[in-house]
C-alpha cells in the first residue's frame, strides 16, 4: 500500500541493469572491510575503568599500537549480517557437493550444544566435577562403535583429516611394536582418494603410490595384489568410494592386505551412504575416521570445526592416543599421558597425544543429539534416503549428461563432462551457471580418475519436489549448453553478489590482510 | 523422523523412476551377510526426549560460570558479548561449507581476511592463516613448517611451554625422525633456552605468558635462535594477553601460534577451539593452513578467494604443506565479531582488567598460610606452591563451589616435584567476592 491507501501496481518491466549510486542492488547491500568502516577508539563493549595501575607484566609490557579499529555494537551487527547476505548455504537451498555432505543441521543439536553443563565446562575442571561430559563421551563412542562393529573409538581428532592421522599413525604404532616400521615404509591408495589421503601418509612418514582402478570405477583387486608384498604398510580405500560407488570387493582386497602384513584403513568421509545399514568392522577394516560433521550433521560452519573420532580394530586398539575415558564403578576418568596408558608388563604404547584437550567436545554433543534423536531406524533411513536420492538424480539426468560409469550409485552420482563435448562449455562454467538458478554447483574436477568430473550429493535432506525442480534445472542447463549457449556459460554467475574471481591474480600478487595504511591513505 | 522430508510414497515414486523395486536393490555391491547388520542402539527420539537425556548428562557437570572459576592453563573463561553467539548461528554462516565458490561465499571470504588481518595485527607478524585447529595442533605444524623452511631436524621445547602442546608437537615430530629436546620444568621462567640453540636447531619453541604464567622475554632467544640459522616459534594460549604486552613479532618470532579461544570460544570442554597461526611474508608458501587473499571479479569489484592452494592437500596431495583440510570456520568467526566489537581500544582495556583480576587473586593468596606465589611476573595466570599436594585441594574445593585452578600433577603426573604447584587464573569474570571466598576456602583446604 502506498500513502494515499491505494494498492500499488507492479508497473512495466524494463531495463534491469540499472546503476544505482550506492553500489547496492536492494537486497543486496556492499559492505566494506570492518576496519574501513571503525575507528582505533571506537569500541562495542561496556567494561569498567580498572582500579589500579598494577603492573607485574615483567617490563614487556605493549607500548605500541595494535593497528585494529573497533566497530560499535549496531554497526558490528549489520556489519556481519550483511556479510552473511552473500553466502549460500544449506538452510537455503540444495548443496549438492559431492564427498562433503550438506544435509540439514537441526538446531535441537545447537541447543545442546550450549547448555552450561557442556558449553561452559572447563576441559582441566576436575574429574568429579565433568562427570556428564565424560559420560556423554563415552555413551558417543559407544553409538560409533556399535554403528561401525569396531572395539575402540579415538575420540579426539579433531576433524577428518586428523583422524586420518590419527588412524595411520595407528598402523605405524603398530608396525614399530612390530618392529617392521623400517621396512614397511609404503602405502597404497587410488588415485581416486581425497587429497588428505596421500598427505596423511607423507606426513606419517610413509611414501605412498597409486592403486589402479577398473573400467567399473573401483579398485582393480588384482592390480593391488601385485603391488602388494612385505614392505607394505598398509592401504588407505575410501568406500563407497569418492566415485560413489561401493567397493565390490571389499573384503577381498582386506583379506589381501591383512595376508601381506599390511593394514586396512578405511576413509570413512562417506560413511553416510551406509551407517545404519552396514558395519564396517564387517568388511575387515582396521581404522576408519568418521566426519561427524557429514554422516552425523554437526554444521560445516563455513569450514569447519569439523570433528573426526576414529574406530580402531583389535590389532590397532592398543596404540590409540591420549585422552581417553574409561569407566569403572560407574565413575569416569581420562587416561591421560602415555606412561598412563601403558598397561604393566606390556611393550605397546599409546601414538600419543594429538590435541591439547579432549577432541571437538562441542561436536560431540551435536552429534549425540542427531544420532539419538534418529535412533537406529533413523540413520538407516537416513542412509535409505541418501542413496535413493542420488540414484533419482542419476536416473533423471542421464538422459542430458553422461554418467561416469554404468550402473546405480550409493549417495553420490558422478558424472564426467562427455555430454559437454565440443559446446565449448566447461565443468567451471556449468558450475557457475548453476549459481545464477540458485543453487549451489556440485563437486567439480574431484575426483581426478574422472574428466572435468561432476559429483551430485544430494544427501537425505531433499524432498522429491526439492530434487524434481533440480533436475529439471539441471536438464535445461545442458540443453542449453548443447544449443550453443557458451558464451552464457562463460559470463556466468550474473546474479551472484560477485561475478568470477581472478584467482591467478590472487596467488600471483597475495593480499592477505588489511593495513592501517590503507586507513591512513582513505583518509587523505 | 523428523529430519527426513519423505513419504513412502515418494519413495515408491523414485524407486520406480530408478527401476528397482526395493531400497536394497541399490545396495547389491554389498556383500549379502553385511547388509542390514543388527544394532544395539534404541529407535528415534522426539526433541524433549532428547532434551531431557541430555539434560541429565550435562547437569551432573559444574559449569565455569556456576561460581567462582580460577582455572586457566591454555583455556580461559570470559564473557562473551550475545552479539557474538547470535550471529554465528545465522544460517548463511552456520551452514555454509568451506568457500569453494567464491561469488556465493564473500560472507565467509570477508571475514577469514578480516580475521588474517586482525591476527597479523594482534601477534606483531605481516601474515596470518585463516586458523587451525586449535593452539596446539598449531604449535605441531610450525615445529613442521620450521623443519621444512630451514631444512634442519632439531626442536628445542621450552620447559615453559604447556606440556600437552609440548606433547602434541612431538608425537607428529616423531613419526618424521625428528629430534625433539624438552628441557626440563621451569616454574620461574630461569632456564638458559637460548644456550641450547645450535646449528642442528631448525626451531626453539617458547611461550609467553608460559603455563605457569610467567612473562617471557622472547628478544634474547631470537636472536641467538638467529644466530644459529634457527626459527623461533612464539606460543600464546591467552589470546586477550595481546592487549597488555609487547607483540612476539615485535621481540623477533618468526612464527607465532596461539589459542584464540579466548576471543568469542566457550570453553567447551576443550573444543572446538581456534588456532592463531602468523607469520613473516616471506614463508607464506610455507605456511599450512587455508589462506584467503583479495583479488578482483570480472566487474573489477574487490573480492575475496582462497588462494595459494598450490600447498595444500586437496592439490598438491603427497607434497602438500600439511594435510589440513579444513579450518576452524566457525570458531574464526566468532573470534572476527568479538575482536571487532573489542577493537584496539575494548582489548586493551580488557587485558588491563584480567591483569588487575590477577594481581589481586596473587595478592589475596599469597596471605595464605602454606601458600608461595611462584611467579615475578605475570599477566592473569600465576602458579601456587601449596604446602601439600594441590590435587586433592582442588578436588576439596570442587566440592565446596571453587574451580581453583590446575594441580601440578594434572599436567605433569609422573613428576613428583611438580604436584605441589598449583596454576590460577583470574580474567574479567572473577569478582572480588569470588576471590574471598577462594582464599578463605583454601585456608581452610591447607
Amino acid at each position: 500500500m502506498n500513502n494515499q491507501g491505494r494498492p500499488t501496481g507492479a508497473g512495466e518491466a524494463t531495463a534491469s541493469n540499472v546503476k544505482t549510486f550506492t553500489g547496492n542492488k536492494a537486497l543486496q547491500i556492499e559492505e566494506a572491510l570492518s576496519f574501513e568502516i571503525g575507528s582505533f577508539e571506537q569500541t562495542g563493549v561496556d567494561l569498567p575503568e580498572p582500579a589500579s595501575n598494577a603492573n607485574r607484566l615483567g617490563g614487556l609490557d605493549r607500548k605500541s599500537d595494535i593497528g585494529l579499529p573497533g566497530l560499535s555494537e549496531p554497526e558490528t551487527m549489520r556489519h556481519f549480517v550483511r556479510l552473511s547476505q552473500k553466502n549460500y548455504a544449506i538452510d537455503m537451498g540444495p548443496f549438492p557437493l559431492g564427498s562433503c555432505t550438506m544435509k540439514h543441521n537441526p538446531r535441537l543439536n545447537e541447543k545442546m550444544a550450549r547448555l552450561p553443563g557442556f558449553g561452559d565446562l572447563h576441559p582441566l575442571a576436575p574429574e568429579s566435577a565433568v562427570q556428564g561430559a565424560l559420560e556423554l563421551i563415552d555413551t558417543l563412542a559407544f553409538w560409533l562403535k556399535e554403528l561401525t562393529g569396531m572395539p575402540a573409538v579415538a575420540m579426539s581428532p579433531k576433524a577428518g583429516a586428523h583422524g586420518e592421522l590419527c588412524g595411520m599413525m595407528a598402523i605405524k604404532a603398530a608396525l614399530e611394536a612390530r618392529g617392521e616400521a623400517g621396512k614397511r615404509k609404503r602405502v597404497l591408495a587410488p588415485e581416486s582418494a581425497h587429497g588428505t589421503n596421500p598427505a596423511t601418509a607423507v606426513q606419517c612418514g610413509f611414501t605412498v603410490e597409486n592403486i589402479p582402478a577398473d573400467k567399473t570405477g573401483r579398485v582393480d583387486l588384482e592390480a593391488l595384489k601385485a603391488k602388494l608384498g612385505d614392505d607394505i604398510a598398509g592401504i588407505m580405500v575410501t568406500n563407497p568410494n569418492t566415485c560413489g560407488l561401493f567397493e565390490r570387493d571389499i573384503r577381498a582386497i582386506a583379506d589381501a592386505v591383512h595376508e601381506a602384513g599390511g593394514y586396512f584403513y578405511c576413509d570413512g568421509a562417506n560413511f553416510n551412504a551406509i551407517a545404519g545399514k552396514v558395519r564396517p568392522g564387517d568388511l575387515g577394516v582396521d581404522a576408519m575416521h568418521i566426519n561427524l560433521h557429514k554422516t552425523f550433521s554437526t554444521p560445516h560452519g563455513g569450514g569447519g570445526p569439523g570433528s573426526g573420532p576414529t574406530v580402531l580394530s583389535e590389532a590397532l586398539a592398543p596404540f590409540a592416543p591420549v585422552p581417553y575415558v574409561i569407566c569403572e564403578d560407574g565413575k569416569y576418568s581420562l587416561v591421560e599421558t602415555r606412561r598412563a596408558a601403558k598397561a604393566e608388563g606390556e611393550s605397546v604404547e599409546s601414538l600419543g597425544r594429538l590435541t591439547a584437550f579432549h577432541g571437538q567436545m562441542g561436536m560431540f554433543v551435536r552429534a549425540l543429539s542427531y544420532m539419538m534423536s534418529h535412533g537406529k531406524d533413523g540413520v538407516r533411513q537416513a542412509s535409505e534416503d541418501a542413496v535413493l536420492n542420488a540414484n533419482y538424480v542419476l536416473a533423471r539426468l542421464k538422459t542430458e549428461m553422461t554418467p561416469a560409469f554404468e550402473g546405480h550409485c550409493m549417495h553420490e552420482a558422478l558424472f564426467d563432462d562427455r555430454f559437454l563435448k565440443d559446446t565449448g562449455v566447461e565443468t567451471i562454467d556449468f558450475a557457475k551457471a548453476m549459481i545464477d538458478e540458485g543453487y549451489h554447483p556440485m563437486t567439480m574436477y574431484f575426483p581426478l580418475v574422472v574428466h572435468g568430473a561432476m559429483l551430485i550429493e544430494p544427501t537425505e535432506s531433499e524432498s522429491k519436489r526439492e530434487l524434481d525442480l533440480f533436475c529439471g534445472a539441471m536438464l535445461s542447463l545442458a540443453k542449453r549448453a548443447k544449443a550453443g549457449e557458451a558464451d552464457a556459460f562463460k559470463a556466468a554467475p550474473v546474479y551472484a553478489p560477485r561475478r568470477r574471481l581472478d584467482e591467478t591474480a590472487a596467488a600471483r600478487h597475495p593480499v592477505l590482510r588489511w593495513t592501517p595504511a590503507q586507513k591512513a591513505e582513505a583518509a587523505e | 523422523m523428523r529430519y527426513l522430508p519423505h513419504n513412502d510414497i515418494d519413495r515408491q515414486a523414485m524407486l520406480k523412476a530408478i527401476g528397482v523395486s526395493n531400497i536394497d536393490a541399490l545396495f547389491s555391491d554389498v556383500p549379502k551377510d553385511a547388509l542390514n547388520a543388527k544394532f544395539d542402539l534404541p529407535d528415534h527420539m522426539g526433541e524433549m526426549e532428547v532434551e531431557r537425556a541430555l539434560g541429565v548428562m550435562a547437569a551432573k557437570n559444574r559449569a565455569a560460570g556456576a561460581g567462582p572459576c580460577f582455572i586457566g592453563a591454555g583455556a580461559y573463561k570470559h564473557h562473551i558479548p550475545a552479539t557474538v553467539d547470535h550471529i554465528i548461528q545465522r544460517s548463511e554462516f552456520l551452514t555454509a561449507y568451506t568457500p569453494y565458490q567464491p561469488e556465493i561465499a564473500q560472507g565467509t571470504l570477508q571475514y577469514l581476511f578480516e580475521f588474517q588481518t586482525q591476527v597479523a595485527a594482534l601477534t606483531g607478524m605481516e601474515v596470518a592463516n585463516a586458523s587451525m585447529y586449535d593452539g596446539s595442533t598449531g604449535c605441531a605444524e610450525a615445529a613442521l613448517m620450521a623443519r621444512r623452511v630451514t631444512k634442519k631436524n632439531k626442536v628445542l621445547l621450552s620447559g615453559g611451554l604447556h606440556p600437552h602442546y609440548g606433547a602434541v608437537t612431538r608425537t607428529n615430530l616423531e613419526l618424521v625422525d625428528a629430534t625433539v629436546a624438552q628441557a626440563p620444568i621451569d616454574v620461574d621462567a630461569s632456564e638458559d633456552i637460548a644456550s641450547q640453540i645450535d646449528d642442528e636447531t631448525a626451531c626453539v619453541i617458547v611461550q609467553s605468558p608460559d603455563v605457569f604464567g610467567n612473562v617471557r622475554d622472547l628478544t634474547p632467544i631470537a636472536e641467538a635462535a638467529h644466530a644459529h640459522g634457527a626459527m623461533l616459534v612464539a606460543v600464546v594460549t591467552e589470546a586477550i594477553s595481546f592487549g597488555a604486552l609487547k607483540s612476539p613479532g615485535e621481540m623477533g618470532a618468526d612464527i607465532v601460534v596461539g589459542e584464540g579461544q579466548s576471543i568469542g570460544n566457550g570453553l567447551n570442554f576443550g573444543g572446538p577451539y581456534v588456532g592463531l597461526f602468523a607469520t613473516r611474508q616471506k614463508y607464506i608458501r610455507n605456511m599450512p593452513g587455508r589462506l584467503c587473499g583479495e583479488t578482483t571479479d570480472a566487474e573489477g569489484k574487490r573480492g575475496f578467494v582462497l588462494t595459494l592452494s598450490t600447498r595444500e592437500q586437496h592439490i598438491r596431495r603427497d607434497k602438500a604443506t600439511s594435510n589440513i583440510c579444513t579450518n576452524s570456520g566457525l570458531c574464526t568467526l566468532a573470534f572476527t565479531i568479538h575482536m571487532t566489537l573489542l577493537g584496539e581500544a575494548g582489548l586493551q582495556k580488557l587485558a588491563m582488567l584480567n591483569h588487575e583480576a590477577a594481581c589481586k587473586t596473587a595478592d589475596a593468596l599469597g596471605q595464605v598460610n602454606g601458600v608461595e606465589v611462584v611467579n615475578k611476573s605475570y599477566f592473569n595466570e600465576f602458579t601456587l606452591r601449596l604446602s601439600k599436594d594441590a590435587s586433592g585441594v582442588v578436588d576439596q574445593l570442587a566440592e565446596e563451589g571453587v574451580l581453583a585452578g590446575v594441580p601440578g600433577a594434572r599436567l605433569w603426573p609422573h613428576d613428583k616435584e611438580a604436584h605441589n604447584l598449583l596454576i590460577v587464573a583470574a580474567t574479567e569474570c572473577v569478582t572480588d567476592e569470588d576471590i574471598k571466598t577462594f582464599s578463605s576456602k583454601l585456608a581452610g583446604a591447607l
